[in-house]
């Protein structure tokens, strides 16, 4: 038979240096969220809502579980590898051949499935808690509508249509109010996901799901679609306002209103009410009303277009009139083919639209 | 070059294994079946959705008539392996070909069904979810009738030249245990589609 | 009497011996030469595979690169994961089943040598096609055709309305024939292990290969089923105007969800099982014992095959099923870890109080322990649904497949590409470069898949051709891209060996390894008829019995 050529001390290391590698890697990550500086806006074990607390809470069950059992299982495997080598004083001969022990065959069966019920029983807890939770009637209620490649936002109870920047209470957890999100599809499937307040949940057509968050503090969220629904999947982002109970009524009231109307835009609203924007974006109270592109009534209240992508500047908003697709190629609204002027015209009367 | 020699004489005798046709049949059948559960699936979902459009209760009507004679298809096979595994090739011939030409007649029923519901009921495969879906499955039943009769009437050409005998009887066995599935799941398929459907 | 007269063949005219040689290749249906041309081909679509990963890599190197183009991206992790499944993972699997498993069980070929060939190249074909679809419409310059609707296809997406052109087509038609194809060898495994065990192999006495052969051959069978069966939906709806996924008709994107990873799940299962075979072929030669608790790993894996068909909606807690619903699929996703786990104490109870050799598939079936028992256990936190609430979706996942794919499935196939070269090939592969192989391919797959799951955590989602700065995300991608170059360079080691070996390699002899299953007692390579007098067993380990003939294995069993 060949000669073996034996490396079992530097296999040992490398089988150190692997797990130091995994479990340095969970722990930075469950570190995350005691940093001062937070390693992530978008860190699952950094939870700031209910939903994302319990989970929060069950993960780390879970992972402390697993982590011990490869913990103990590592450590055999290491020992086995080391103690059972073939080394030069092993003599000739075959090791003693073993078929089976039931004893412990038995205890390595038993011991597993105790494992899985608890994990299960702590499981279902977690998913009643949050599938079957009952929200109190002060709850806010959203319609979230997915479209290729943006968040368009209907508050029923007080008319509210909006797109892309979603603004919900904070809420008290001694008097709770949570925003419930009913999530509806207009073409394929999307999904809403904003690790720090929720799982996710998805956007399926001709199949409403929901889902529900109530924020502890005050303060921008962020998160992203995650399922894939076409060319631009990646750059449909989500920003969550949340905010006290008075800028958010504030809010609201803004947001029913309808458009400003403003005199020296004149020749701006023309030209948006003559060519074909007006087939897709409405301007409330004006004779725009289309409903395949995002609602632009109070267009200048948003802090980005695009769906998060960019800034809303002059300059921004400008370039993606003229060409939607030198920040978002493939999205769906076209290039107008509008001339300078014309694009100037656009823009400013855009920029009343607050 | 064989370094070590292993003797089977105390084995060989007693050793048996099954017949790989019918093992190779039964994962085929297998196999179909789980396809044709998916589509069965698939109907009893969209059981009362179709917003529009012709509903079952309205146009269907149960082909007792041709299933009589798949499901009698089913006995004439049978019979027609008894007699070959007999030695009886001209009786297996005849019965053989009995199964051939009462496949034929369901599939002819079911073409004369299928006129009746495009042109007289207005129901296509695009009319609505229960066009798509009782299309689909009866139209992947046939289809597979198709493909029975096909084998069946391969086989019946051998007959008739002559070319079988007493020691093919396995493997016609073979071929008629994928008719009588054919059979069996029009049973599935007419009880779905034409009692619980309607 | 007459006498019988061998022509031996005309030297002067007509001499080709490159297209005689083709033509015997082309025709076979000899299980050895068909199952090294699966293994080619699927060594060829790794490869591709490995470079449209690459691609992808490379644009996600930095927020806001661009490499590529959105929908350049989106065709390559559609044709990644389409290659890697399909045209790469299946084939290899098939290719060592069809070669061992006769040898194995003592038999001279498959039960239906036709069949066998007739299914490879319908599935080469189905391979081809594919590919064909980057030439396709505006051909290279406009990226082809190839589809770009992710490997799972979701409806609606895949619809005539979402889905312009023949892009989804290409990819419906190219799955569906070679699944066809994979069926017809499903039912050849089935069948030859079966009918045509050698006298003496029970059901009880055939290695553990066969058993997990066989048990994938029924996975197949009934899991390669739905998904023919909603590929047809999907071309009926594209093409005949039917409603099947069609929301506006009343038809549910849902059922497309459930009709595909009910194929989806146990696919992984049938790509995991072989690997379990491969290892446990290997640990036992080289701890020098063997396989600990045979029966209750035949029970597990059998088990496992069964389980693996209830769990498939665990790829689905977060399209809004009920919570019972979401309970019941947490509790069998949970139960299949308990017949893994068994198998992965039995695999180390095999290396216990044995001689451990490790020789270059050793090195790979103990890096699969490690991380086979990683990838485990980060399945049982996808199971906990609410969990993978925040996972699904996300690179956490991304990093937990490939853990299983890369790190279980492939490394166990590197092992198994080293163990059985010299049977297939007559000649030992280069030890030291084997080794370099490992550490190389090793180092990579941890600094890429180790270092994946944290911007999973972190809160990225897969499918996206770029991301934002500012959320922890960059360099932990860029570490992942970096890993790519260090497995690209142990393939290349690995391509390099094969292929220097099979012409300049040391003659092996029938039995380098000193093993104990049959097809080590015929030649290296084997003849065509496999063996000379067929054997007869009376244990599990023949040769163990004709090597130690005072303490046999038949005493014992």
């Amino acid at each position: 038979m060949a000669a073996h050529v034996q490396l079992p001390r530097s296999v040992a290391t490398m089988r150190m240096i692997k797990t130091a590698a995994v479990i340095f890697c969970t722990a930075a990550a469950a570190w995350a969220n005691r940093a001062s500086q937070p390693l992530s806006p978008t860190n699952i074990f950094a939870p700031a809502s209910t939903p994302a607390d319990m989970i929060s809470t069950l993960s780390s069950l879970v992972v402390t579980v697993t982590g011990l059992i490869f913990l103990t299982v590592f450590s055999l495997l290491l020992w086995a590898v080391v103690k059972y080598r073939e080394k030069a004083s092993s003599g000739p001969g075959e090791p003693v051949q073993i078929y089976g022990s039931t004893q412990v065959e038995l205890a390595w069966t038993v011991i597993p499935i105790l494992i899985v019920v608890v994990l299960l029983l702590a499981t279902v807890r977690a998913i009643a808690s949050i599938q079957n939770a009952v929200l109190p009637p002060s709850a806010v209620e959203v319609s979230v509508i997915g479209h290729q490649y943006w968040w368009e936002y209907r508050y029923p109870h007080s008319n509210v249509v909006t797109a892309n920047e979603l603004h919900v209470p904070v809420s008290d957890p001694s008097h709770p109010t949570p925003t419930f999100l009913k999530l509806l599809s207009a073409d394929t499937d999307h999904s809403f996901w904003v690790p720090r307040l929720a799982g996710k949940t998805d956007l399926i057509p001709n199949h409403p799901n929901s889902t529900w968050i109530d924020p502890h503090e005050t303060g921008l969220y962020l998160g992203q679609c995650s399922q894939y629904c076409g060319v631009q999947h990646a750059k449909m982002l989500l920003r969550v306002y949340v905010e006290t109970r008075e800028q958010f009524d504030h809010w609201i009231e803004q947001q029913s209103q309808p458009a400003v109307a403003s005199d020296n835009v004149i020749e701006g609203r023309r030209t948006f009410e003559s060519t074909a924007c007006v087939n897709c974006h409405t301007v409330g109270g004006t004779a725009a009303a289309g409903k395949f592109g995002p609602d632009l009534t109070h267009l200048m209240s948003r802090d980005t277009i695009g769906a998060g992508i960019v800034p809303n500047t002059p300059a921004n908003l400008r370039r993606w009139i003229q060409d939607p697709s030198a920040f978002k190629p493939g999205c769906l609204m076209p290039a107008m083919g509008l001339s300078d002027s014309q694009l100037d015209a656009v823009t400013a009367y855009m920029e009343t639209l607050r | 070059m064989n370094a070590f020699s292993m003797t089977v004489s105390e084995h060989q005798s007693q050793w048996r294994v099954p017949a790989r046709g019918p093992v190779a049949m039964y994962c085929l059948i297998a196999a179909e079946s789980a396809v044709f559960t998916i589509f069965v699936v698939a109907y009893i979902f969209y059981l009362g959705k179709s917003a529009s459009g012709p509903q079952p209760a309205a146009v269907l009507h149960a082909p007792i008539f041709l299933t009589m004679c798949l499901l009698s298809s089913s006995l004439a096979i049978h019979i027609a392996v008894r007699f070959l595994r007999m030695g009886n090739v001209r009786r297996f011939a005849w019965w053989w070909g009995g199964t051939v030409v009462l496949g034929g007649i369901f599939l002819a029923g079911t073409a004369r069904e299928w006129r009746h519901l495009i042109y007289q009921d207005g129901l296509t495969i695009q009319t609505n979810l229960f066009g798509t879906t009782y299309y689909s499955l009866v139209g992947l039943h046939a289809f597979h009738v198709v493909m029975g009769l096909t084998a069946l009437t391969a086989v019946l050409a051998f007959a008739i030249r002559g070319d079988i005998r007493q020691e093919h009887s396995e493997r016609t066995e073979v071929v008629s245990m994928y008719w009588h599935f054919v059979d069996a799941v029009w049973v599935v398929v007419f009880t779905v589609v034409y009692v619980i459907g309607r | 009497m007459s006498t019988a007269s061998i022509t031996v063949g005309n030297a002067s005219s007509d001499h080709r011996p490159f297209v005689e040689t083709l033509h015997q290749w082309v025709t076979t249906v000899d299980h050895k030469r068909l199952g090294i041309l699966y293994i080619l081909y699927a060594l060829v679509f790794l490869v591709f595979g490995g470079i449209e990963a690459s691609i992808m890599r490379i644009q996600l190197i930095r927020p806001h690169n661009n490499f590529v183009s959105p929908e350049v991206f989106n065709r390559m992790f559609t044709m990644h994961g389409t290659t890697m499944i399909f045209f790469a993972a299946m084939p290899i699997v098939f290719g060592f089943a069809n070669y061992l498993v006769p040898l194995m069980i003592g038999a001279r070929d498959m039960a239906f040598p036709r069949l066998n060939a007739f299914s490879f190249w319908l599935s080469a074909f189905g391979g081809c096609l594919l590919y064909f679809s980057f030439l396709g419409g505006n051909g290279l310059y406009g990226a082809g055709n190839a589809p770009d609707v992710g490997w799972f296809a979701y409806a609606p997406l895949t619809s005539r309305t979402f889905s312009l052109g023949h892009s989804t087509d290409f990819w419906i038609l190219a799955v569906f024939v070679s699944g066809i194809g994979s069926m017809g060898t499903a039912i050849n495994i089935i069948a030859t292990v079966l009918c045509m065990r050698c006298p003496g192999m029970t059901l009880g006495k055939m290695p553990l290969f066969a058993w997990l052969n066989l048990t994938m051959g029924g996975l197949v069978i009934l899991s390669m089923s739905p998904l023919t069966a909603a590929q047809l939906m999907l071309l009926v709806d594209r093409y005949l105007g039917g409603h099947f996924f069609d929301a506006q008709a009343g038809g549910s994107a849902v059922l497309w969800m459930h009709f595909f990873w009910i194929f989806g799940h146990p696919e992984v299962y049938v790509l995991a099982i072989p690997a379990f075979a491969n290892a446990s072929e290997i640990i036992p030669v080289f701890s020098r014992k063997a396989i600990f608790g045979y029966p209750v790993m035949v029970a597990a894996s059998v088990a496992i095959g069964f389980i693996s068909m209830s769990v498939w909606a665990h790829h689905m807690f977060t399209v809004g099923m009920t919570a019972a619903g979401n309970i019941f699929f947490v509790l069998s996703t949970m139960a299949i870890a308990v017949p893994t786990g068994i198998k992965i104490f039995n695999w180390l109870a095999t290396m216990w109080g044995g001689k451990i050799q490790f020789r270059t598939p050793m090195l790979f079936c103990i890096a699969f322990l490690f991380q086979f028992l990683i990838a485990g256990l980060t399945g049982v936190m996808l199971a906990a649904a609410p969990f993978d609430w925040q996972l699904s979706g996300s690179y956490f996942v991304v990093a937990h497949f490939h853990y299983v794919i890369v790190g279980g499935i492939l490394f166990t196939v590197f092992g198994a590409f080293y163990y059985w070269f010299p049977k297939m090939s007559g000649r030992m592969y280069n030890e030291a470069l084997g080794k370099l192989h490992f550490w190389l391919f090793a180092i990579g797959f941890h600094l890429t898949f180790d270092f994946m799951h944290i911007p999973g955590l972190l809160g990225m989602p897969r499918r996206i051709y770029t991301y934002e700065p500012g959320r922890g995300w960059d360099t932990l991608n860029l570490i992942v891209t970096i890993g790519v170059a260090f497995q690209a360079a142990g393939t290349l080691v690995f391509i390099g060996n094969l292929l220097w070996s099979k012409w300049r390699g040391v003659a092996a002899g029938s039995d380098p390894w000193d093993a104990w299953t049959l097809e080590w007692s015929t030649a290296s390579p084997p003849p065509a008829y496999n063996f000379a007098v067929l054997p007869g067993v009376k244990s599990r380990r023949p040769l163990w019995d004709l090597k130690h003939p005072e303490d046999p294995d038949w005493h014992y069993e």
